[in-house]
């Protein structure tokens, strides 16, 4: 099965109720599956007039107590960004999917890791973060799709998936679980009528800033929670490794040939993959780096993670980078180079 | 003695009680009441949803007894419609001014009337931005001045005003379009009728409906609530003829 499609599946199986979304490839096939699969499955589809457009319908139908959610690539995620700013700061859950491709600018079509900073240090105004899950595999883009929902109803807050072109076109087996489909979780906020019961209100305006200062700490409280509870990641032969390999998503599957290519050369090499990139797990690399593990950081970028695995090792290892840009993926050949000058 | 008192006249159960922070003169105040007065006799209080603009009447959460979301500038249209697919029985409506319906809501408008978005809109024109400190709107009339058209409106350089029912009546979508005003109390028994019409419509599943109202500005207008009446009556109503554009609801 194709990741794209992989994708939608995993969604329904999540409860999600509405999807809103606009044409931008490579995610064309979200959809294009939706459109099909989510009305027999009891859901909406819509089709909307822009990415703008897009979001601010799942702000609605979040607002209205359903799991929605969107998907689009780079430069619809960037023109999303308002609407996922009010939704951090309205304190509304919803699934946001970026298939990212290469940028700045139009950029191309190829897989990119080019945007991590925007998912992860929070691409619209304001002070908020955003939990950012970010899948390897087309398992994955099944399965994680459901703990951003999770994630996102036990936080109030909207969720990034950051997935790439590779993990949204290549095909590969897939076992779907046969859970029953999830429901959403009672939300007693939610505007869907004020029947027998007071009004409530959604909204990111406080005219106060003593009371803005309180909203914030309130969402910074719920993320550092996030924080303790919900980061998740991935170590593979870490235990003996002079050289730890650091990679999420397709440049995590390159790292993985690399390190099979190091460990028959017999040089000792592992790999650290984050699941969740928001929140980071800082704590499990600080672990690795305080015996005396040496890194190197592997993006489709020119360099955006390496910002936050340096500051979880704060300078007890060297930390090493190897990218490319522009949506050329790193080939293992090229990453066991840099590997070979490291060990 | 009050037990031989009968009640006649109430303020309505969907306006919410306390004083309204809108300027002296303004005409929110009016069309909050008529709001809530449509949504009491429909008797859909309880499953209705309003989406309040970015503008002065951002605070409409305040001031109604019901449901409110508040949107981001222009983008009500689309929450009303993530809402109404969501929650296809619930009774939901965007309340909008100029600035943020016919500037930079101009897209999500126009596709929801397009697509016939089973919702209402209330569309208050007051030919100018009032919240940021009266700054030209896409309604500001030629000649009229503003603190970004100092001079007067001037066509070569900042363009025409919008007529927005106008231009949604070329659309097939619309089931119902007025434009109406409330500067006596006849316009606003107009008025009154038209929001009846427009909320009625959503109620009975017959679609997309918007109601624009000719609305006064005092304090941005720099006039007296009385002669900014007789401004409104004078320039406005020339440039925006009152009346319905599209009635296609039963």
């Amino acid at each position: 099965m194709k990741g794209n499609e992989a994708l939608v599946h995993g969604a329904i199986a999540a409860g999600c109720k509405c999807y809103f979304g606009y044409p931008i490839t490579p995610q064309n096939e979200v959809p294009e599956y939706m459109s099909q699969l989510l009305p027999k499955a009891g859901g909406v589809f819509l089709q909307a007039e822009s990415e703008l457009a897009a979001i601010n319908m799942v702000y609605g139908a979040a607002a209205a107590g359903v799991r929605a959610m969107t998907s689009s690539s780079s430069p619809g995620i960037s023109l999303m960004q308002e609407g996922i700013s009010y939704m951090a700061g309205a304190e509304l859950p919803g699934v946001i999917v970026n298939v990212v491709r290469g940028g700045s600018g139009l950029g191309n079509i190829a897989a990119a890791q080019s945007d991590y900073f925007q998912a992860v240090k929070g691409g619209g105004h304001g002070d908020y973060r955003t939990p950012v899950l970010a899948p390897w595999s087309v398992q994955e883009m099944h399965d994680l799709i459901r703990d951003a929902f999770d994630i996102a109803d036990r936080y109030r807050t909207p969720v990034v998936v950051l997935a790439d072109a590779v993990l949204g076109q290549m095909m590969e087996p897939m076992t779907v679980d046969d859970h029953p489909i999830a429901t959403s979780p009672a939300k007693p906020w939610a505007t869907n009528g004020a029947h027998g019961r007071p009004k409530n209100i959604i909204n990111s305006l406080y005219i106060d800033p003593e009371e803005l200062e309180q909203v914030n700490l309130r969402i910074d409280a719920r993320f550092r929670e996030a924080t303790e509870r919900e980061v998740r990641w991935e170590a593979s032969s870490t235990e003996d490794a002079d050289l730890v390999l650091v990679a999420y998503g397709t440049g995590a599957r390159v790292s993985w040939t690399a390190m099979e290519m190091a460990r028959a050369a017999g040089l000792r090499v592992g790999l650290f993959r984050p699941i969740t990139l928001g929140p980071f797990p800082a704590p499990a690399l600080a672990e690795l780096a305080s015996r005396g593990r040496g890194f190197l950081v592997v993006e489709l970028s020119l360099g955006q993670m390496v910002e936050d695995v340096r500051l979880a090792v704060e300078g007890r290892a060297p930390v090493a980078f190897f990218g490319r840009t522009g949506g050329v993926v790193p080939t293992p050949a090229e990453v066991f180079a840099q590997i070979k000058e490291l060990v | 003695m009050s037990e031989s008192l009968t009640e006649v006249f109430a303020p309505p159960e969907s306006l919410a009680a306390g004083p309204m922070r809108y300027c002296p003169g303004c005409t929110h105040g009016i069309i909050h009441r008529l709001v809530a007065e449509v949504i009491d006799e429909l008797g859909v209080r309880e499953r209705t949803v309003g989406i309040s603009p970015v503008g002065c009447a951002v605070f409409a959460y305040d001031y109604f007894e019901f449901d409110v979301i508040e949107a981001a500038h222009g983008r009500a249209p689309a929450v009303a419609t993530g809402v109404k697919r969501a929650l296809p029985g619930s009774f939901v409506f965007t309340y909008q001014g100029d600035g943020d319906l016919a500037a930079i809501g101009t897209g999500e408008i126009v596709h929801a009337a397009a697509r016939g978005e089973q919702i209402s809109v209330v569309f208050v024109n007051n030919a100018i931005f009032g919240m940021t400190g009266g700054q030209m709107a896409p309604t500001t009339l030629v000649g009229q001045e503003t603190t970004t058209t100092p001079g007067g409106r001037n066509v070569r350089e900042a363009g025409n005003p919008l007529r927005v029912c106008e231009l949604l009546a070329t659309l097939d979508g619309p089931s119902y379009l007025a434009r109406v005003t409330v500067t006596s109390p006849a316009h606003v028994r107009k008025a009154k009728q038209a929001l009846r019409k427009s909320f009625e419509c959503q109620v009975k599943g017959q679609g997309f409906s918007l109601v624009e109202i000719l609305s006064t500005c005092p304090s941005r207008w720099h006039l007296l609530p009385i002669d900014a009446m007789a401004w409104l009556e004078k320039n406005m109503i020339p440039h925006y003829p009152l009346g319905e554009f599209v009635s296609r609801c039963e």
